[in-house]
């Protein structure tokens, strides 16, 4: 019986590469959007709410629900369900609206 | 898959409308497209995603290199033979397309706006222009809160299935799948075969529900069938299917540790004394799927409340909207799955060819569609009333849960504006509170927000009313004004980031 996803669908994917996550190293396959890739290392939020500071993760999995939003490469609102991992992406806890330094 | 057939190819003009646009690459969009372009149309294909399939056919990148995709799918081979069909078509199919306004122009053809990239924030947006509009846009999964379902490990039950059959990963080890609906049987045997342990499926309503339609179950063989092989699956893996139940708490800190799972009554009030906990690290929920039907309710579309308390757009025989010149297919006229969905596609894809070509459709095959498409929707119909959320659902929620995710109103605040402020609609809650005014424009809250307001009056269905489908840079709408629209004819398609 299969045991991964990955065994399931007979995966041979192009080699691994990283990304980081907070600064922490994670791997990831080509072809997995930025959440896959989080899901993939056992990281399931990657984002504190504005009003509360809870953290959030991926939720509806489709770009309905935009809980996922993460900042990627600085760029923050970024919907990690959606954008796809690039080798060297940094992706960063986004806290809030992601545009404190806005704040006036 | 996705390149263009280039101008010289298709002798097309490029500033020439196309003969029919569809949005939506799913099983409606793909049949309705490919039937099109094969009965001689120029046909655009837009969709948000890099890949056709929608979200029922969601598969792996080809990166990932899957060697058997079809291990993750039921009638897989349906979804591989529109794919070829859509390959040796003219269809000019747009990915990376996420559609945020159709609009008449005074010509009578259509604007289609999109923004473009994986997330819709790549630098050029596109206008495309189009004779007819097929709207394809599927559903998205409808939520009810209940205590700790913000904690992260918590995700929707079509999330965990799209994350699955997209990048290969599962949400934790052992997974509760939790709500309402036929969804939650296909992700709970999707999960336990990419080897996640599957403690229970907890189903608030009771499959009996169908047994009271016997004639409508014995002319639909096709879905006792999926119901079996999935039912077979569970009992392979030992998943408990638990009826009548609901998951009423979620229990840890910053992830899930464990839920409490409840007896329900017939009205999906939890009964007293009856929670026991299940440790568990993620929680896979959802209670059904709601039509997306924005782009058309901005339209002045006639809707039609569906048996579980949702909106789907009214239609005529051949899958006409109220508004002239406006298919709908698939979901969008209510949830009834990929088969409905391709059978319905293919009959607007023939609506729209005869009446560009101002001949009548192949009435044999017209007629055989239409037969099938019936049937299947009275199916549709006996689905959706069995798994309608009962009028208690809203006793299982705290002061303190948050209803509105986006805006983190809590059902304490929603109740607040009933009792005390006079809300009697969610657009007046709305007001009082921000629930359903965040980045998800209401699509989460909007069904509990509903019901609150009613506040035990039968609830009127969300509106669906969202002007832009999607969200839009400022900059994109100041474009408008400008270059864009002078330029007026289509752009050219344009390969698209995947």
């Amino acid at each position: 019986m299969a045991r991964t996803p990955a065994d399931l669908v007979g995966a041979q994917p192009d080699p691994p590469f990283e990304i980081t996550f907070d600064g922490r190293r994670v791997t990831a396959l080509p072809g997995q959007t930025v959440a896959a890739a989080l899901w993939g290392a056992g990281i399931l939020a990657w984002r504190t709410t504005r009003e509360g500071g809870r953290p959030r993760g991926a939720f509806c999995g489709i770009g309905q629900c935009y809980d996922c939003l993460a900042t990627v490469n600085g760029e923050p609102n970024r919907r990690a369900c959606l954008v796809p991992a690039r080798p060297g992406d940094a992706i960063t806890t986004q806290e809030g609206h992601g545009h404190d330094r806005l704040t006036v | 898959m996705t390149a263009s057939p280039s101008e010289a190819e298709t002798g097309r003009d490029p500033r020439a409308p196309y003969d029919l646009a569809v949005v939506g690459a799913g099983s409606a969009g793909l049949a309705g497209a490919v039937t099109a372009a094969e009965l001689g149309l120029s046909v655009a294909l837009l969709d948000s995603s890099p890949q056709s399939g929608g979200q029922f056919y969601r598969h792996p990148a080809p990166a990932l290199g899957a060697v058997r995709p079809e291990a993750l799918h039921h009638a897989w081979s349906a979804f591989s033979g529109l794919r070829r069909r859509l390959a040796e078509s003219t269809v000019d199919h747009l990915s990376g397309h996420h559609v945020w306004s159709t609009v008449r122009e005074a010509d009578g053809t259509w604007s289609v706006h999109a923004v473009t990239g994986a997330d819709g924030t790549a630098e050029a947006p596109a206008l495309i222009r189009a004779r007819t509009l097929l709207l394809a846009t599927g559903a998205y999964e409808r939520q009810l809160p209940f205590p700790g379902w913000t904690l992260p490990g918590v995700v929707g039950a079509g999330g965990a299935q799209a994350m699955l059959k997209s990048g290969l990963v599962l949400p934790g080890r052992r997974v509760v799948v939790a709500g309402s609906g036929p969804l939650l049987l296909a992700v709970a045997s999707s999960l336990a075969a990419a080897g996640a342990r599957v403690p229970a499926v907890v189903e608030a309503a009771g499959y009996l529900r169908y047994a009271r339609s016997p004639r409508v179950l014995a002319a639909n063989p096709a879905k006792a069938a999926e119901a079996l092989v999935h039912g077979a699956a569970l009992l392979r893996h030992r998943v408990r299917v638990l009826p009548r139940s609901a998951v009423t708490e979620v229990h840890g800190t910053d992830r899930v540790e464990a839920v409490t799972i409840s007896r329900l009554d017939a009205d999906w009030r939890p009964v007293r004394g009856t929670g026991r906990r299940i440790v568990c690290d993620a929680l896979a929920v959802g209670h059904g799927l709601v039509p997306q039907i924005e782009l058309a309710t901005a339209l002045g579309c006639d809707t039609r409340p569906l048996p579980d308390g949702t909106l789907g757009l009214a239609l005529d025989d051949l899958q006409e909207t109220s508004v002239p010149g406006l298919w709908a297919a698939g979901e969008t006229g209510g949830v009834g799955g990929a088969e409905l969905a391709r059978t319905e596609g293919e009959l607007a894809g023939r609506a729209v060819a005869a009446r560009l070509k101002g001949r009548r459709a192949d009435a044999g095959r017209v007629g055989e569609l239409r037969r099938r498409r019936d049937r299947m929707r009275v199916f549709a119909d006996v689905m959706s009333a069995a798994h309608a959320p009962g009028p208690g659902w809203s006793a299982w929620l705290e002061d303190d849960t948050d209803v509105c995710r986006c805006e983190e109103v809590t059902a304490g605040r929603v109740r607040e504006a009933v009792a005390d402020l006079g809300a009697r609609d969610a657009r007046t809650v709305k007001l009082l509170t921000r629930a359903g005014m965040g980045w998800c424009q209401g699509r989460m809250c909007g069904s509990a927000v509903a019901c609150l307001a009613a506040d035990g009056r039968t609830a009127e269905p969300p509106a669906e009313r969202r002007p832009f489908a999607v969200p839009v840079p400022l900059a994109t709408l100041a474009a408008l004004g400008g270059a864009e629209t002078e330029a007026a004819g289509a752009t050219a398609p344009r390969p698209c980031t995947p």
